[in-house]
């Protein structure tokens, strides 16, 4: 069994999703269903950790068929990580869903809703499971696809919108990366990741590698949102139904960011990505403009959802700074922020889906007066803003803290002192939430408003004392960061 | 019952913390819920006490919490400085409680027990960064200590408070998180440790360059000491209720900062490596400077507590100024200046605050012939203005003086004559206060004025902290014993 547990990683999920239509007309009993399918996944992705953090990288190959044929699946401490940030994400984002989705949705679609979430969460969990890169593109097209219609499904007419635009720039970027994989395969004659990686080296000073690394890149890039190719993400943020938008926000960029990491560092390399090609001065200026730019924007929002969102696209710069450092410290930045990101912007959206729960809009000036009626929830988007931030004793500081150490080794002193400037940005942002919740007079009369249900509540709380907790005890965050790094690099950890 | 020093030092940090669920588990019965406060506040006096008679007899007290990432957790050791400051501010928690308990009944404010939450949680935020054994831990506590207290600054949760209130966590996040911060990594990056090291942690041959780029985003990125330009936090945070005031503002918060800066000059830097530096000759300026331009701008205040505010900017500077000079006076007199500012200027805020609940009064132009309606109060007034300008027979006639000495061992003339001239300054915008309160311009009758004072508690707390100011003329040998033995025993507790 334990033999098997990389694809039952994938296929679980995949499976559980077309099952969830024989409980169609109990959409509680889908819920409770899927919450099932998603805790085992968890599970799973636990056991892949302690395994690969044991023995080493397991290689599985489906159907016994074995590589370049067949499809090889290779579990190293970077994608385990990955897989348990998102189907652990996942599942407490499950946990409140029931309560959200029932009001948000109408009942027929409550049930294609947690199949099309299913759907995504195996296309997610197969393109960081795979170890081939066709295979990638087949999952990144299950995860499109069903994110799709996920956004599309928000009350808000707008969602449609969001996502078409979403739709577009996806399939473009999509499309991008079946390109890149062509040519790769046009020049190697294998898709499997480890051949290429051996075989690019032979003809990388071609023109054709060339376009296929840029294609590759630019693709990714599109799906990870890096400015300035992130206009797709804030309509679909902030018009999907809240539930979407705490998952995605948690792990669909991530999730884009370690294809950028697995195809920069391991299949072209490093010395490639870097030395022949441009690479580190793109990453460094975009990843800074990004900072700057989204962060400015997001002071300017007025749609709470928003906000969070420009916030998200801020914070793919940091973790594009880090990458942009090349080394292995840097690498562990951005990896460490990976996590660290995942736990705050879940939080945050799931307690935005709390008061959308209570009050049906994520307006701030429909926030005046929440701190009084509302005062877990807005603890909690408090202490997720600070996480945000990059306060002491919240997993922001840790982030923070390695970024600004990698920085500084390279001698980027300069880079060291923005990236410090822009964690002030965050505060402006997360400050006019505050001073909406806890200084104007409400807006709804006393009384009409509760405090979130608990079954929103405790799964946002549980996010929120994570940000906390791994501030505090680094141990299974910058470990396995600083290895997974390490080992890409080729250093012996 | 006897707990190891280790204990107490850990119940220190911990202890105001179990104020909170007490406070908030008696709201509805006010009186049970401030004798929660004042319990708590003196099972901790007792704990620093304890741990002060252990650091006289020489033990070494350290404890260690957590890692946070390799080579840097949450560790705490006692030092004298830090003795000394927890003693300061573990006290005077007590004595603003019982003041605080007068003045916020009398003045109907709301929300108190979110006021005596917060108010126990930023105490803890103090306990912390006194016992700091290392940068790191210290800048947690920093922060906490600034995000703890805005709630508390924005107390009346009016515009006016929303907007100092932006004005506080703006500077001072800022500057924590731009150069406080940058500075803290630097340090790692160059020395490759934070811990508090006797003659510091640079290694002798660091660049000097960079070692002084060090120091000026210390003395910058440490906002709560108020050096110029980034001083604009201390009178916005005024608007907070008149207790918070004389705690957070002239004690915990700013005496944090000050003690910060004293800690990062002597244990981070070192003295030696402090006084070749080429930066500090600019700082030192910078310290003269902020003294000597605040102390203008206090004069031009009419409203007492902004005037009280620009004062407390002018003495921070003194402060800082002391432990830029790198000699043992000035770090002496920069110690000591710490507790003989807290006792004097805590005793200028509680009048403040009496004098607006009882008369209602909070310009000084309206203050005329006080003197005969409250008494005790303007008496108060005035041994406390009489302690900051540092004459006899009050306690800040030491500090200043070994301030002065220090300035002379090193030549540092300029801030000799910035040090008498701001003194004279301090006179012409404290002394009129009293003087006139008693000796009104035109006659007054004084018929019909009735002795109206504020409610016992507050009179009681700033009749306490006046009588310190006066018995630390005389008895200030323990005080002076404590801080000289920072030479010694840092050595002890640190490792050189």
């Amino acid at each position: 069994m334990t033999l098997h547990l990389p694809i039952l990683q994938v296929i679980v999920p995949l499976i559980a999703a077309p099952l969830c239509m024989f409980l169609k007309q109990y959409p509680k009993a889908v819920w409770l269903f899927s919450l099932l399918a998603s805790a085992l996944t968890l599970l799973i992705s636990a056991l892949l950790l302690q395994q690969v953090l044991t023995s080493g990288t397991i290689i599985y190959e489906l159907g016994g068929w074995q590589p370049p044929w067949g499809i090889e699946y290779r579990i190293d401490q970077l994608n385990a990580y990955l897989l348990l940030i998102i189907s652990a994400i996942s599942t407490i984002v499950l946990v409140a869903a029931q309560t959200s989705i029932e009001k948000e949705l109408e009942s027929y679609r409550q049930s294609y809703f947690y199949m099309l979430y299913l759907l995504s969460l195996a296309g997610m969990l197969g393109i960081v499971a795979t170890a081939d890169a066709f295979n990638v593109f087949v999952f990144l097209e299950i995860s499109s696809l069903s994110a799709y219609a996920l956004i599309a499904l928000g009350k808000d007419r707008r969602a449609l919108w969001a996502s078409y635009q979403y739709l577009i720039m996806g399939t473009v970027g999509a499309t991008f990366i079946l390109i890149g994989i062509g040519l790769m395969y046009q020049m190697t004659g294998t898709l499997n990741m480890n051949d290429l990686a051996q075989r690019l080296p032979e003809v990388a000073e071609t023109r054709t590698v060339f376009v296929a690394f840029a294609f590759t890149v630019v693709g990714i890039c599109l799906k990870l949102a890096l400015f300035p190719l992130h206009l797709w993400l804030p309509n679909a943020y902030a018009y999907a139904p809240s539930i979407v938008t705490a998952f995605f926000a948690a792990t669909a960029t991530k999730v884009a960011i370690y294809l950028l990491i697995r195809f920069t560092f391991s299949i072209f390399g490093l010395s490639f990505s870097f030395t022949t090609l441009p690479l580190q001065t793109l990453f460094l200026l975009l990843g800074l403009l990004g900072v700057f730019i989204a962060s400015m924007t997001a002071i300017y929002q007025n749609n709470v959802k928003h906000i969070f969102a420009y916030s998200s696209v801020a914070q793919v710069g940091y973790m594009i700074v880090g990458l942009s450092v090349g080394s292995a410290l840097g690498l562990t930045a951005t990896l460490i922020h990976l996590f660290n990101h995942a736990l705050m912007k879940s939080a945050l959206f799931l307690a935005l889906a709390a008061v959308m729960y209570r009050i049906g809009s994520v307006q701030l000036n429909q926030f005046h007066g929440l701190g009084r009626q509302m005062p877990l929830t807005m603890a909690a988007i408090v202490v997720g803003g600070l996480s945000l931030v990059g306060v002491p004793l919240t997993v922001g500081f840790v982030s923070k803290w390695y970024l600004v150490l990698a920085v500084i080794e390279n001698g980027w002193w300069h880079v060291a002192l923005l990236i410090l400037l822009g964690s002030l940005l965050a505060i402006i942002y997360l400050w006019k939430i505050v001073e909406a919740a806890y200084f104007k007079p409400p807006v709804h009369e006393a009384g009409t408003i509760k405090e979130a249900p608990y079954s929103i509540l405790i799964p946002v709380w549980v996010l929120i004392f994570a940000n906390l907790y791994f501030g505090i005890d680094t141990r299974l965050s910058v470990e396995v960061a600083q290895s997974a790094a390490q080992s890409l690099f080729g250093v012996a950890p | 019952m006897m707990l190891s020093y280790q204990t107490m030092l850990q119940l220190a940090v911990v202890m105001p913390l179990l104020a909170i669920p007490l406070i908030l588990i008696t709201r509805n019965k006010p009186n049970l819920r401030e004798a929660c406060s004042i319990g708590i506040g003196l099972i901790l006096f007792y704990l620093v006490i304890n741990l002060y008679h252990g650091v006289t007899q020489g033990e070494v007290i350290s404890a260690q919490w957590v890692e946070l990432v390799p080579g840097l957790g949450i560790n705490f050791s006692i030092e004298p400085l830090g003795m000394l400051f927890a003693l300061i501010a573990s006290f005077l928690w007590l004595v603003t409680t019982v003041y605080a308990i007068g003045y916020m009944r009398d003045h109907n404010e709301q929300n108190q027990t979110r006021f005596f939450c917060f108010f126990a949680f930023a105490i803890s935020g103090v306990m912390g960064v006194a016992f700091a054994a290392d940068l790191f831990t210290l800048f947690i506590f920093y922060e906490v200590l600034t995000l703890s207290t805005y709630p508390l600054v924005t107390h009346a949760g009016t515009d006016k408070a929303k907007a100092g209130g932006r004005v506080y966590l703006g500077i001072l996040l800022s500057t924590s998180i731009v150069f406080f911060l940058f500075a803290i990594i630097s340090t790692w990056f160059v020395a490759g440790t934070l811990t508090f090291t006797a003659g510091g942690v640079f290694a002798a041959d660091v660049n000097p360059v960079i070692a002084g780029a060090i120091l000026v985003l210390f003395i910058f990125g440490i906002g709560k000491a108020a050096i110029m330009p980034f001083h604009r936090w201390l009178p916005a945070a005024m608007v907070a209720p008149t207790p918070v005031s004389a705690l957070l503002h002239a004690v915990a918060v700013v005496k944090a900062g000050v003690f910060t800066i004293i800690k990062v000059c002597l244990f981070i830097f070192g003295l030696d490596l402090l006084a070749i530096l080429p930066s500090t000759q600019f700082l030192l300026y910078l310290a003269g400077i902020t003294v000597l331009l605040s102390s203008l701008i206090a004069m031009r205040q009419d409203n007492l507590k902004a005037r009280l505010a620009y004062s407390t900017v002018s003495q921070l500077g003194y402060i800082t100024m002391g432990a830029l000079l790198a000699t043992s006076a000035g770090i002496i007199g920069s110690s000591m200046h710490i507790a003989m500012h807290a006792f004097g200027k805590i005793t200028l805020f509680f009048c403040a605050g009496a004098i607006l609940v009882a008369a209602h009064k909070s310009k000084i132009s309206e203050m005329h012939g006080l003197g005969w309606q409250m008494p005790i109060t303007m008496t108060a007034f005035f041994i406390g203005s009489l302690s900051i300008i540092g004459v006899p027979p009050t306690g800040g006639t030491w500090s200043k003086w070994f301030l002065l000495v220090g300035t002379l061992d090193s030549a540092q003339y300029f801030l000799m004559a910035a040090l008498m001239i701001s003194s004279l300054l301090n006179i012409a915008y404290l002394l009129p206060i009293p003087f006139r309160a008693f000796v009104p311009k035109e006659k007054m009758s004084r018929e019909g004025i009735q002795i109206k004072e504020a409610p016992l508690p507050s009179l009681l707390a700033l009749s306490l902290t006046a009588l310190i100011c006066l018995v630390l003329f005389v008895y200030p040998q323990p005080l002076y014993e404590l801080v000289t033995s920072v030479f010694s025993t840092a050595e002890a507790a640190y490792g050189k």
